[in-house]
């Protein structure tokens, strides 16, 4: 626990050093936010509500895997075999995951922001699409953190880590837009109970998954 | 290992076989309602499927395993169960499209239990990019082992919850009845339960043979 705090403020130590990454993945969703709004600017009322909402997660879910997969690939080899010296690996991934989480809640607020900003806002119930957008946020980096590091060590990164992490992101997906799209629609919250329990249990799933089998991975 | 080699099982696969074909075209079948015949699909694309899920595990197990020992055997295993698991969905999905065009009328409908399996298809074809991609057997072992455990996790909800939380056309799935409730006089059990006996226990002799020609490959050049 004290080892993760550390590594938590590392984590964002060198974020603050190296502003170039965040700073790039950023203008990277609002340059994606302003193609998608003069695409449709075409022709006006062309983006119906479905669409508005598949259209915003896709956009989530390619920032978040452009955002998340440069995680282990940050630092030197070398690092990482001096870090492997000071803490143990569960402390390390669960800094990284708590990290990615807060890094794509920063940057679904402000996608989310953005986007409603200049498409339109055709959501009813802000307050589940909020808790929907949090939990999606959070779920996408407890699946896509270990697949970085996965893919960091396949040392092929581009390609394997989105090859890899489509088909197990799906689910998550597929989750949270329904979420979404009954946020948008202002159905009753109970609609909803089910998908976010199920969500959450995925994403416990994967974290501790995540926490079990870094220490393996590590070693190669 | 020693129990691949074993000739019992095999011969056993191969009556399996011949009764899921037999009996699977020729049994008198009960009445399905609007399934009519098409039900003699049951012996070969569930059993497939049924298959595949449990092919699928045996080779989680075996990842399991290796990371506790890190002997390259139960490496060798897991990917061959895999693939095996592959070439399963992959048949689970022509006859269930075939099926599908008979009595949905089209070969692929957009439905909750159809996209989570060609995910899963998606999951484990990843899965032989990325072993493909690493060079040092033991570093490709291990990572892929990681993956199989972690991409399984991401299947269990794709396959299992999802399309049960959803409408669905699928028997078995968003409150359609399962195919328990149309055998009413068990006949089609009689021939159902051997089959999926009969399709793993053939699949697991073919990837028997492919294990143990990898495994003389690796021992030819001297790696293991």
């Amino acid at each position: 626990m004290r080892y993760w705090w550390v590594l938590v403020r590392k984590e964002w130590q060198l974020e603050l050093k190296q502003k170039y990454a965040v700073n790039g993945i950023l203008l990277y969703l609002i340059g994606s936010v302003f193609i998608c709004y003069l695409s449709f600017n075409l022709q006006p009322n062309a983006l119906n509500p479905v669409i508005w909402n598949a259209l915003l997660w896709i956009l989530l879910l390619f920032t978040a895997i452009n955002a998340l997969s440069k995680s282990f690939v940050q630092e030197s080899a070398y690092r990482d075999f001096y870090y492997y010296t000071l803490v143990p690996p569960q402390a390390l991934i669960m800094a990284k995951m708590a990290y990615n989480a807060v890094l794509m809640l920063g940057l679904g607020v402000v996608g989310f922001g953005l986007y409603a900003l200049v498409l339109g806002n055709p959501v009813q119930d802000m307050g589940l699409y909020s808790l929907a957008v949090i939990i999606g946020c959070v779920s996408f980096s407890s699946a896509l953190t270990m697949l970085a590091g996965i893919a960091g060590k396949a040392r092929n990164n581009g390609s394997l880590m989105a090859i890899m992490s489509f088909p197990v992101v799906l689910p998550i997906l597929l989750l949270v837009i329904r979420i979404a799209k009954n946020a948008m629609d202002g159905l009753d919250r109970s609609e909803s109970a089910g998908y976010i329990w199920v969500l959450g249990a995925i994403s416990v799933i994967l974290g501790t998954l995540s926490w079990i089998l870094y220490p393996y991975l590590w070693r190669s | 290992m020693k129990i691949l080699k074993a000739r019992w099982w095999k011969v056993l696969a191969v009556i399996l076989m011949l009764v899921t074909f037999v009996g699977g075209f020729l049994i008198r079948i009960p009445d399905v309602g609007a399934l009519d015949e098409s039900i003699r699909n049951l012996f070969f694309h569930v059993s497939m499927w049924f298959s595949m899920v449990l092919v699928l595990t045996v080779s989680l197990v075996y990842a399991f395993r290796y990371l506790s020992t890190n002997k390259l055997t139960y490496d060798l295993l897991s990917t061959q169960y895999a693939f095996l698991g592959i070439v399963f969905g992959m048949l689970g999905l022509v006859t269930g499209s075939v099926w599908a065009k008979f009595s949905w009328g089209a070969w692929w409908v957009n439905d909750a239990k159809l996209n989570g399996a060609a995910i899963t298809m998606l999951i484990y074809l990843a899965y032989t990019v990325l072993r493909s991609s690493i060079e040092d057997l033991q570093s490709r072992a291990r990572i892929s082992a990681v993956f199989n455990i972690f991409a399984y996790a991401a299947m269990v909800p794709l396959l299992f919850i999802l399309p049960r939380m959803t409408d669905s056309l699928h028997p078995g799935n968003g409150g359609n009845p399962g195919f328990g409730t149309y055998d009413l006089d068990n006949t089609l059990r009689l021939i159902f339960y051997p089959s999926i006996l009969g399709w793993t226990l053939f699949g697991v002799w073919i990837m028997s043979i492919r294990t143990r020609v990898q495994w003389l490959q690796l021992k030819r050049d001297e790696l293991i």
